[in-house]
């Protein structure tokens, strides 16, 4: 009836998961009580759950990343900590349970805090950016959204029924085999990476979509504003490369669960197959979370500098190289496995070539800054801590490129600290200068600055002091995921980091203080101009929190840095001044087909997990006869009336206009 | 605040990009979806070509089982081609049915289509069985792994098409030729059309260099 | 086990290759962090000394610039690369004295496994060789992929079930370094930690006669009890019943090592980890 599932499933015998569950689970029950004593179930329901307004979606991915990176922070606290006291000795984490540790936070952080974080920023800035009232597809996009929160659900459920892989957060083969893992842990990885990967999919396409086909009038391709170019790159590799994921994960799938033999040891299986597959796709993740970052930068450094971005074509050509040379370079992630020389000298230098639109992106910031009038407001502190982190990160990368080079480092702690150097320095330090700058655009108020600039020192002297031991360790001939080790020279090593570690905990909470801070002073705290930081994109002409419509009217644009243009010209002309004619305004319903459709996927996800097969054609049915349903709706748009758009665009017309009209004049 | 009411220049062209084409705004929704589509069946076919790639891979890899020109029977994938083919033209004559609304050949064009579809899928369907039967299932060898896999994979593309196909006709029948009706079906049409050319990689693939080899 | 005291021709010339290529970047990633702080230190808003250009967002000359310094530095390194791959490729020969030392390397759950056919001795997490003659390995795996690694003597390279890798090595100096696995394999896996014992040509022939008298056998039979899931944590010695026994792992005619044993059906906690520790 239940198929592998029993009581033996909960690790009663293992306290740490089993108390951290159950504090997650009574924080949720806690959380759901509240909003349902409160009344503010139906609120949730309709302004949130159902929401298609692409604002809303991207709010919510951004809530979820923020979640999942306080699980996998945790991880990553444990992992620290175990390292620095198993030194010839088992530690606090045997080794079932710490291999799991490693698994999940990797998973974690790369699918349900970086993914979800920058499709969060993008599917929030992007429509705005481009001057259009929505994405291509809105109900499609809530689909994407609730099959993200799916796959997080499947594996946050691992922690109290079953276990998670522990095979690292690739399951290579053939460990991840069946007769290597016969535990459900790869099971958990796989069904919930094949969700939230149709979901990242539907995300790719609505967003490729939206770039090329909903710009507003006069917004050229050259004249996008560079986030949304990077948006339009990551989303092309988004298209390109998941599917090569959702593919490698099927082939495993198969191998587990009907005895096929891609990448067994039997039959002749091939394991190098997988490596191939999996990289070909996995090089391309890398880019794929750090191009929106480098949008995010080049507004930030922009408006924070008082220029338009420096060298703006090479930056659309340096987007567009990175884009399509990531799919070359997948060969260096296994340079020792005997390619022979060519082909890995052939691979290195074409890793290497990567490194120089990278540099081109680095020396135009630069000089955008150049002549500048910097404000060191928070989102500017995290694209200068980028900047400086990031060129290391660049360095041991390129570094890992020479193949003599990576015969040594392979696999180490070194190859540890630099992937965590360009993530952190380069994803994450992005992601929070744009959840900083967007912030006010999104809610309305700003964020306390003190307690960001707290946060940003803290995180990035932790980023230090956690990751250069590492690279040190690496030096000494330490491999990753080692649960314990007897060499003396790392542990001195693991000690700091684990210091290091602690500090950039310190940064997470100074990030929490922040939020919670600027709730409680959002009077003080709002903009009604609509653009606070003196912007140049059209994200800014619109008020904060935008309306539903996202403008009033259609903007027009003529040049680049829209909005700029638009104050520099205001300031030699006074803006006209009489009353516009609103019009009505077409937007899309709300839909629960998403929330519905992620509600049966979660089954199924489940349901094949445990080989429960009754419940897996229940939930099969249940996706299916939503998407019918969906199908068969009459009215999937509704109308605003022009005097609502009147009502609501008047509300903070006077703030903005006075703001355009004395733009410039600083 | 009006933006239309604006026409600066001062800052109009800082990068010398020059003079570039005028953009009209948005495009209409059948475009859009069109498009996005296109870019979903894009992506399929990446997802196709890695099941290809593992076919390549794994072809030689028989595990003492059997090879390809001992299993394939090509007057059964004869039969396959011409009903999928066939079945595009079909398709085709539907789309051009819905697009004059002529709801009797919309009718003919896809019951036909439909039932061309699942001849296909009886005779795979049997080829598949009856491999299995003889202990050539896709546990028996690498080789045979790959071949169900992608020929499987088309397979399941097919009974997928096949269940749409019946829900458009479905929704023709009771919404009429809607303005959503006719782009999910050009959709349907696109999917098809590509399941199609996937066959003919398949075909060439697996079927003919296989039994040459 | 510090990559920087090389103990071997090969991981010199990998070490070497290391820090030139980190001095090459360094030449022009020092001064672009410099330059990053300084601009943004004198371009802070409440300088007023600095000169406020909002026009400066395009220039030829600098486009050139930036994108011809890392260019070349590109160039320069891909040199390197390209020379490197091909003089440091692990499967290439490593001249030293005396005739080469043939060892034939299979990375079992969760320990090594070093077959030396010509001297029909076989070890377990213990590698000993000669200083100075070169060490031709050819290496496997008995089920999972795993990495076989001793950092001071340079070049790692992956043991897969059902495939040879071949690798190069030479030890110059006598002592004792550590190798380890550097690609997880499961729960035993930091156990995968052996002795690397580098003893003087001369006294090679002793040990390997002394080897030679130790009374466990290893043949197919005890090959498939060590084989089994688990740690190692002595050092034991066998003679070499079958030379041929490393092929016979190599093309699978002994098939892979069985994983762990699945004691509940939810299949949570199950054996191998409990060994392990």
């Amino acid at each position: 009836m239940l198929g592998k599932l029993d009581w033996s499933a909960i690790p009663f015998d293992q306290p740490i998961p089993l108390i951290a569950g159950a504090v997650v689970l009574v924080g949720i029950l806690a959380v759901l009580i509240w909003v349902v004593v409160k009344g503010h179930l139906p609120y949730l329901w309709h302004e949130w759950i159902t929401s298609v307004d692409h604002k809303r979606i991207g709010v919510m991915y951004i809530l979820l990343a923020s979640v999942m990176l306080l699980r996998g922070g945790s991880d990553a606290i444990m992992m620290r900590i175990q390292q620095a006291v198993a030194y010839q000795s088992q530690g606090y984490l045997p080794p079932e349970h710490y291999n799991q540790i490693f698994s999940a936070h990797g998973t974690i952080m790369i699918f349900f805090v970086a993914m979800p974080f920058v499709i969060g920023l993008m599917n929030l800035v992007v429509p705005l950016q481009l001057g259009v009232r929505d994405v291509a597809f809105p109900t499609l996009n809530s689909v994407g959204f609730w099959l993200t929160a799916t796959g997080a659900l499947l594996v946050n459920l691992s922690l109290v029924i079953g276990e998670f892989a522990r095979t690292g957060w690739l399951a290579f083969p053939p460990l991840s085999e069946l007769s290597y893992s016969p535990g459900v842990g790869v099971d958990y990885y796989a069904w919930s990476l094949q969700i939230s990967g149709v979901g990242t999919l539907v995300a790719g396409i609505n967003l490729v979509t939206t770039v090329l086909k909903l710009r507003t009038k006069g917004m050229n391709y050259l004249r996008m504003p560079m986030f949304c170019w990077t948006t339009l790159a990551s989303n092309l590799l988004i298209v390109a490369a998941f599917p090569i994921l959702t593919a490698t994960l099927a082939m495993l799938l198969l191998d587990r669960y009907l005895g096929f033999h891609f990448f067994t040891n039997e039959a002749g299986g091939n394991v190098m197959m997988f490596m191939n597959l999996i990289w070909a796709w996995g090089h391309p993740e890398v880019y794929i979370l750090v191009l929106p970052a480098f949008g995010i930068f080049s507004e930030v450094v922009s408006t924070f500098s008082g220029k338009a971005l420096f060298g703006y074509r090479s930056m659309v050509l340096a987007t567009m190289a990175i884009c399509i040379i990531s799919f070359m370079v997948w060969l260096h992630h296994f340079f020792t496995m005997g390619a022979g020389p060519d082909v890995n000298a052939i691979f290195g230098i074409a890793s290497m070539i990567i490194a120089i639109p990278t540099g081109v992106k680095i020396y135009n910031w630069l000089f955008t800054m150049y002549g500048g009038r910097i404000r060191f407001e928070t989102p500017m502190l995290w694209s200068i801590g980028f900047m400086v982190t990031f060129i290391v990160g660049g360095l041991t990368g390129v570094l890992l490129a020479v193949p003599p080079a990576d015969f040594m480092l392979h696999n180490s702690m070194f190859l540890v600290a630099h992937f965590h150097n360009v993530i952190i320095g380069g994803v994450l330090f992005g992601a929070f200068a744009g959840f900083e700058y967007w912030f006010p655009k999104a809610f309305g108020f700003r964020l306390d600055e003190r307690w960001g600039k707290l946060a940003f020192w803290f995180t990035f002297l932790g980023f230090f002091i956690t990751f250069v031991p590492l690279y040190i360790a690496g030096m000494l001939g330490m491999t990753r995921r080692m649960q314990h080790y007897d060499v003396a020279a790392w542990r001195p090593w693991m000690i700091v980091a684990a210091v290091g570690m602690a500090v950039l905990t310190i940064g997470v909470i100074c990030q929490i203080m922040q939020i919670v801070v600027s709730i409680r002073n959002r009077e003080a705290l709002r903009d009604r101009t609509g653009d606070p930081w003196d912007g140049r994109s059209l994200e800014w002409a619109t008020s904060s929190p935008p309306p539903v419509f996202n403008f009033a009217f259609d903007p027009d644009v003529r040049g680049e840095d829209a909005y700029w243009d638009l104050k520099a010209h205001a300031k030699r002309q006074s803006l006209e001044h009489e009353p516009p004619e609103y019009h009505d305004i077409e937007m899309p319903r709300n839909s629960p087909t998403g929330f519905v459709c992620a509600f049966f996927a979660t089954i199924m996800g489940f349901a094949l997990i445990w080989h429960i097969w009754w419940m897996v054609i229940l939930g099969g049915l249940g996706a299916w006869a939503t998407f019918v349903v969906f199908a068969w709706r009459d009215h999937d748009e509704y109308v605003i009336p022009a005097d609502e758009v009147a009502r609501i665009d008047r509300v903070s017309i006077e703030d903005r206009r006075n703001l355009v009209s004395m733009a410039g004049s600083v | 605040m009006s933006m239309t009411a604006t026409a600066g220049r001062a800052h109009a062209d800082p990068h010398h990009i020059g003079r570039t084409a005028e953009h009209e705004g948005p495009a209409p929704k059948r475009i859009v979806t069109a498009y996005g589509f296109w870019i979903f069946l894009l992506s399929d076919i990446v997802m196709f070509s890695c099941f290809f790639a593992a076919y390549a891979v794994l072809s030689g890899q028989t595990a003492d089982g059997p090879k390809g020109t001992e299993i394939f029977e090509p007057r059964n994938v004869a039969i396959e081609t011409v009903c999928l083919l066939l079945s595009s033209f079909t398709c085709g004559m539907a789309s051009i049915a819905a697009d004059v609304r002529n709801r009797f050949w919309f009718y003919l064009g896809m019951a036909v289509t439909c039932g061309l579809g699942l001849v296909f899928l009886i005779i795979e369907f049997r080829e598949f069985a009856d491999l299995v039967s003889r202990g050539y299932g896709p546990s028996r060898s690498a080789f045979l792994t790959a071949f169900f896999s992608l020929v499987g994979c088309h397979g399941l593309h097919v009974s997928a098409g096949v269940l749409w196909l019946l829900t458009m006709m479905a929704q023709v029948f009771a919404k009429g030729f809607r303005a959503d009706v006719l782009r999910r079906m050009m959709c349907f049409a696109l999917f098809w059309h590509a399941l199609d050319i996937v066959w003919v990689g398949v075909f060439s693939v697996v079927y003919l260099l296989g039994s040459g080899g | 086990m510090n990559l920087l005291d090389p103990q071997g021709p090969v991981a010199a010339a990998n070490s070497t290759i290391l820090v030139d290529s980190v001095f090459i970047m360094l030449a022009i990633v020092v001064p672009t962090i410099v330059a990053i702080l300084v601009f943004a230190f004198w371009f802070r808003a409440s300088n007023p000394k600095a000169r406020f250009q909002p026009d400066f967002v395009y220039s030829g000359r600098v486009e050139m610039v930036v994108w011809a310094i890392p260019a070349l530095t590109v160039i320069l390194l891909g040199g390197v690369a390209w020379i490197g791959s091909h003089q440091l490729d692990p499967a290439a020969p490593v001249p030293g004295t005396g005739s080469p030392v043939r060892i034939q390397a299979v990375s079992l759950d969760w320990k090594w496994l070093f077959i030396y056919p010509d001297q029909r001795i076989a070890t377990v997490n213990t590698l000993t060789v000669p200083a100075g003659a070169e060490l031709n390995f050819q290496l496997t795996s008995s089920s999972v992929m795993n990495v076989f690694f001793i950092p001071q003597l340079g070049s790692m390279i992956y043991t897969m079930n059902g495939m040879v890798t071949k690798l190069n090595l030479r030890a110059d100096s006598e002592g004792k370094l550590h190798g380890l696995s550097a690609h997880f394999s499961g729960d035993g896996f930091p156990d995968m930690m052996f002795d690397v014992n580098v003893i003087s040509p001369l006294a090679f022939p002793d040990w390997v006669a002394a080897t030679a008298k130790s009374d466990a056998v290893l043949n197919e039979e005890s090959y498939k009890k060590l084989m089994q899931q688990g740690v190692e944590k002595g050092r034991p010695v066998y003679r070499l019943d079958d030379p041929r026994l490393f092929d016979l792992i190599a093309t699978q005619h002994i098939p892979p090592g069985p994983g762990p044993e699945l004691i509940s059906d939810a299949g949570r906690p199950h054996s191998g980890g409990h060994d392990a520790r």
